[in-house]
């Protein structure tokens, strides 16, 4: 599996997070989860995929791409939205937005260090949900309303033996295959609003886990809900890695979300306390 | 009573009723019209199906209202939502609107029409007349972007889905499927059976209300020839047209098509003066 190539035009603030897939510029590997100042003219190549398959890179300011429905992201099955609603080809351009005032601090703290054909912050924020990524997943889940309706077998099998993803995975789900998952008895579903992690059996007995390009409804038993923390795991999971389901409870699961939410908060304000010498709207954090 | 559910950690799946019918879609339209009236900070969006609504809410910000005590957010949510439809009340709706889609039945635009026929022992144009006589409601909208889910179809043209569904069911069919009847608005795969299409585009992204439908809405189809569909296509790409009919509409949003009323302005009169012609209704 192979990544892009981005040629910067210009010095610009970057950073990459989520898969390993060996980036580097000049040859030299570019560290993730951290600022990173990129010298002009440089090219970032991401090559082999060591750990996920799904890398975010960042610019400082931010793509310079239209908004639609109130989202700057593309939806490949409606051809809206990013660049002409496509994925990105060869040859294509981007432009970004001006830095705003934190990432213009970091800029000028990271400048002097800026020799070579980057230079990256001796830091890095935590990102301890990508260090669980191995050939085996194990994915905590809610079991969904329709859980009752699957066979005592087949209740069974979802919490026991591994599923497959299959090379059919895309943006809108990752699908599984394994032991198939068999309602008691046969009945119609009446469609009803779906939500991000959200499992359904299809007709052929296997999972189909929704993902961020999912439809808003679905007509298929919903019989588990992976827990919102480990959704990053099925984005990163690649066509033969294997899925474990590990039930837990509803309101556990709310609580590890909530734990993460502000773990993320105290990044970004330890980030700004950082590089902001003025201390301004920092967000108030009630513990629970 | 209302039935609330966990979905994930953001969403409450609220249920309504068991079974499709008007009562319990009546049920639900109430329920968004008050989530629209009461806009609580912490909610994102909800999404109403057929017997049941999906409130997306963010957690966090559920925090700056939950006073004291123990509550996690979707404790807050459920408690919230059971108070604001305490005194639902489906009888109180407001008027719904009507939305006229055109339809050029048959031919290329139709391939499937005269199967439908032949397995009810019809012709082709009382499938068509059965077909635009009626009223429909707009149940849901589901599937893929602006797809709506319409009751009320006779059974008299009922017909099974394709055994092998189509790879491409070209954008703005109409179609079939057992009791339901529907409009595809973007090109997709697909089983239902094509009777004909509309030159309406029902998914429109540039818009600040992307889908041409929305739920509780009344369709009637209105059969449209050849030479009619392939004006209104005209109309559909010139871009003068839009923003005139865009400016003309007043408190309806924005609809480009001037064909939607409001129940209690119905009146009787030219339902589809063809496209360049002034409406004989005023």
């Amino acid at each position: 599996m192979f990544g892009p190539a981005v040629k910067f035009h210009k010095q610009t603030l970057i950073s990459i997070c989520g898969a390993d897939l060996s980036a580097t510029i000049d040859n030299q590997p570019v560290p993730l989860f951290r600022p990173v100042l990129v010298n002009e003219g440089k090219e970032l190549h991401f090559t082999v995929a060591r750990k996920g398959m799904r890398a975010y890179l960042a610019v400082a300011g931010g793509f310079r791409i239209p908004k639609i429905m109130n989202s700057h992201s593309t939806s490949l099955i409606t051809k809206i939205g990013g660049v002409g609603g496509r994925t990105l080809e060869a040859g294509d351009e981007l432009l970004f937005n001006r830095p705003g005032a934190l990432s213009r601090s970091i800029i000028s703290a990271l400048k002097p260090k800026l020799k070579g054909p980057f230079a990256a912050a001796g830091w890095s924020a935590w990102h301890s949900p990508y260090d669980k990524i191995t050939k085996t997943l194990y994915v905590r889940v809610v079991k969904g309303r329709h859980f009752g309706l699957f066979s005592p077998e087949s209740r069974n099998s979802f919490f026991h033996s591994p599923y497959i993803v299959t090379s059919r995975s895309d943006r809108m789900g990752c699908r599984l295959q394994g032991e198939p998952l068999r309602l008691t008895e046969r009945q119609e579903i009446i469609s009803e609003p779906v939500n991000d992690g959200t499992i359904q059996v299809s007709s052929d007995g296997n999972p189909i886990i929704l993902l961020a390009e999912r439809q808003t409804t679905g007509g298929y038993p919903k019989i588990a809900q992976v827990a919102a923390v480990d959704i990053p795991l099925i984005a990163q999971a690649k066509p033969g890695d294997r899925i474990r389901f590990v039930p837990v409870s509803h309101e556990e699961a709310q609580k590890l979300f909530i734990r993460r939410e502000v773990a993320l908060r105290e990044i970004k304000w330890g980030i700004r306390l950082k590089y902001l010498d003025k201390q301004e709207d920092v967000p108030c954090i009630r513990w629970i | 009573m209302i039935a609330f559910y966990p979905l994930g950690e953001n969403a409450v799946l609220a249920e309504f009723g068991t079974s499709i019918n008007e009562t319990v879609h009546k049920k639900v339209r109430a329920a968004a019209r008050i989530l629209d009236n009461h806009k609580q900070q912490w909610m994102i969006e909800y999404i109403p199906a057929f017997t049941t609504i999906a409130v997306y809410y963010d957690p966090m910000k559920c925090y700056a209202e939950i006073k004291g005590g123990n509550l996690l957010p979707y404790q807050f949510v459920c408690q919230t939502l059971q108070t604001l439809w305490s005194g639902l009340n489906p009888e109180k709706m407001s008027q719904s609107r009507t939305v006229d889609i055109p339809v050029c039945y048959g031919g290329e635009f139709g391939p499937d029409l005269a199967y439908v026929a032949k397995i009810n022992g019809l012709t082709e144009e009382e499938v068509v007349q059965i077909h635009s006589s009626r009223e429909y409601v707009v149940y849901m909208i589901g599937f893929s972007p602006g797809f709506p889910y319409l009751g009320g179809m006779s059974e008299k043209i009922a017909a099974p889905r394709k055994k092998t569904p189509r790879l491409a069911v070209p954008a703005r069919s109409v179609g079939i499927a057992g009791m339901q009847t529907g409009i595809y608005p973007l090109e997709s795969p697909g089983g239902w059976q094509i009777i004909g299409r509309t030159p309406l585009e029902l998914f429109r992204p540039q818009k600040s209300e992307p889908s041409l439908l929305k739920a509780g809405d009344r369709v009637r189809f209105k059969p449209i020839s050849v030479e009619e569909y392939l004006k209104w296509e005209e109309i559909e790409d010139d871009d003068d047209f839009r923003t005139r009919a865009s400016n003309d509409h007043s408190g309806l949003g924005p609809v480009r098509f001037p064909k939607i009323r409001h129940h209690h302005e119905r009146s009787r009169g030219s339902l589809f003066p063809p496209p360049g012609q002034p409406s004989r209704r005023k």
